[in-house]
């Protein structure tokens, strides 16, 4: 027994890194560059596809057309002001609270197809595998904002709110986003195939529209009014208007008032919720 | 025993999902360098066994080494000496082969640059230099099957776990496959394969262990497996019904057993020891006594035989699941 033990150590690979008894800093080392190898796999993919953006966007872009243009006369904003320049901050947060989805499809594509359980075979740092998705998706948000702000200022929109208010609407944008990476895994986690994460849209689209994104929350009915007020991403639209200078139809309750610490404090509560869960789902990979 | 190098042990492996027991009482002993084959029906616990040994999934009871590790308190150590191949090609279908095998190679850790020279000589080494720089779009599934494969050997491992690596595919496909693993195991790679195809396990195994319920019910060389079974029987079919009882006289004489006759398809057939000094003098004698044979031969149990008799009485119910089509030519026979 101690014989074939020996014999077997012995016969190690080659000058490979041995990172299995290593200590914290090289863990961290190792957790940081194998992140990088999925995102740069992640990035890979939209130099390789680059059509995969225009896939996420598309559904924004149509948003633009009919929300803008065909809608758009029509739609006014309470309190006054420009309905696209209303609309726009709205898309921008629709395109985040949505990509959830994208995250649960990649995740359950590589479940599927048995990637993830390559990457869990191998000496690499487990939390890469979950925190290099997160790295990717936000990389890709990144990525669709640009081209979303792009095009908002081509039908017109502008920001007023000066370069550091900007980018910290921005940033708000992204922060809902990398909350709901979480939700996102931990979905992808739990429905058994890729049609099963297509379905989510059933829940991707009311979580999305039921709140500030299109319209005012004041012209719903009072009770879908009130739901659509403490969606987070009503929160996250109206602080970004608030940032960029845009009309934001602001109403005098609790929760419209302070936007601006709710868009802070929402994905955080998201994140309390859905990322031990997502981590939970991913270690019971191995019951 | 101390002096044969062992890859693989597990001893009393259990495994259990809610209700249903997986693994009960799995014990295996793999020696290195060698193909080893995993055979049995779906849900059998093949795929619980190989995912326990390569450390995917943590055991209830027992213990299992791999190369020389603890799966449950080494695995990182187990991972760096394993390769593992899943029921399906567990590639990046976006990326071409080339930025796969990199891909794969850095999260090895291996750094940027051995990782794409690893890549290059792995393409060679799987014959897809060609397809290197191609989508996996464009790849047939043998070829995602082999660069599958490539992917699990980029450390060279001692050990690497094939789950199934044929499965889906098409006949050339697999035939492309099996060279690879050959080719592998020319090089003193040891290889864990699990199998529903028995020509398979056949064609590759040097040892094969049958499992059904979640334990190993037997474990032999595959010859000696068929011969455990009945050894080498010879076969005749007459022109005539009417030639049967000569013919069955004849057979009686030579054979080592009872000859079993089948009026319809007017066969015989009885066991035999020595192989071909029977077949001759069978020949031979039906010739003289002017039987017309309208075919004779040789034929040793196949795999499918063996399986089903040491499954049949257990669990006649999965393994007429797994192989409907070997039960129904056994009733034919």
């Amino acid at each position: 027994m101690t014989n074939q033990t020996l014999d077997m150590t012995s016969a190690a690979v080659p000058d490979v890194t041995d990172d299995s008894g290593e200590g914290m800093g090289q863990r961290l080392y190792w957790a940081m560059a194998d992140c990088w190898t999925i995102v740069r796999r992640g990035l890979t993919h939209y130099v390789r596809q680059p059509s995969n953006i225009a896939w996420q966007l598309g559904f924004p872009i149509v948003a633009v057309l009919l929300f803008g243009y065909v809608f758009g006369s029509a739609m006014s904003v309470p309190g006054g002001g420009d309905y696209r320049e209303y609309l726009m901050p709205g898309l921008f947060g629709m395109t985040m609270a949505m990509s959830f989805m994208n995250t649960a499809y990649l995740v359950v594509y590589d479940t599927a197809k048995g990637v993830t359980d390559r990457f869990r075979s191998m000496p690499m740092a487990p939390s890469a595998v979950v925190t290099g998705r997160g790295v990717s998706d936000l990389v890709g948000a990144s990525l669709d904002l640009l081209v979303l702000a792009v095009m908002a200022l081509i039908v017109g929109w502008r920001s007023d709110g000066g370069l550091l208010a900007t980018l910290a609407a921005f940033a708000l944008f992204l922060w809902l986003r990398f909350a709901l990476i979480w939700v996102g895994i931990w979905l992808g986690l739990l429905v058994p195939n890729e049609e099963a994460a297509g379905s989510l849209f059933a829940v991707a689209f009311p979580f999305a529209m039921i709140s500030s994104v299109f319209v005012s929350p004041a012209l719903m009915p009072d009770w879908l009014g009130a739901i659509a007020l403490w969606n987070p991403v009503s929160s996250t639209v109206t602080a970004a208007r608030e940032l960029f200078g845009n009309p934001a139809a602001v109403g005098d309750t609790w929760i419209e008032q302070h936007a601006l610490l709710m868009a802070v404090v929402w994905p955080l509560v998201i994140m309390a919720v859905f990322l031990p869960l997502a981590v939970r789902r991913f270690q019971n990979l191995s019951r | 025993m101390t002096h044969t190098p062992v890859a693989i042990r597990a001893e009393g492996l259990r495994k259990h999902y809610k209700e249903k027991r997986a693994l009960d009482g799995f014990d295996l002993t793999v020696p290195k360098g060698m193909v080893y084959g995993l055979l049995g029906p779906n849900g059998a616990g093949k795929t619980t066994a190989v995912r326990i040994l390569a450390t995917l999934v943590r055991l209830d009871e027992g213990q299992a080494e791999v190369a020389g590790h603890d799966v449950v308190t080494q695995p990182r150590r187990v991972r760096q000496k394993i390769g593992f191949t899943g029921q399906y090609a567990a590639v990046d279908e976006v990326l071409t082969g080339r930025q796969n095998l990199r891909m794969f190679g850095r999260l090895f850790h291996l750094g940027a640059k051995r990782a794409a020279r690893r890549a290059d000589e792995l393409l060679e080494q799987f014959d897809l230099v060609d397809a290197a720089d191609k989508g996996l779009k464009e790849y047939s599934g043998g070829m995602r099957r082999r660069l599958d494969l490539a992917a699990s050997m980029i450390l060279a491992p001692e050990i690497l776990f094939l789950d199934e690596p044929t499965t889906g595919l098409d006949p050339r496909g697999r035939n492309e496959v099996w060279q690879a693993i050959r080719a592998l195991v020319t090089s003193g790679t040891t290889v864990l394969l699990t199998t529903q195809y028995l020509d398979e396990a056949d064609q590759l195994a040097e040892r094969i262990a049958v499992i059904d319920h979640g334990r190993v019910i037997a474990d032999d060389a595959p010859a000696h497996l068929k011969s455990l079974i009945g050894g080498d029987r010879i076969e005749v079919v007459v022109h005539g019904a009417d030639d049967i009882p000569a013919a069955a006289t004849v057979v009686a004489r030579v054979a080592s057993g009872e000859p079993q006759i089948d009026e319809e398809n007017r066969r015989l057939h009885a066991p035999v020891t020595d192989r071909v000094a029977a077949l001759t003098e069978i020949a031979r004698t039906l010739h003289d006594q002017g039987v017309a044979v309208e075919d004779i031969g040789l034929r040793r149990p196949t795999l499918d035989e063996v399986f089903l008799s040491f499954t049949g009485d257990r669990s006649e119910e999965t393994a007429e699941r797994a192989m409907g089509e070997t039960v129904k030519e056994e009733a034919a026979v």
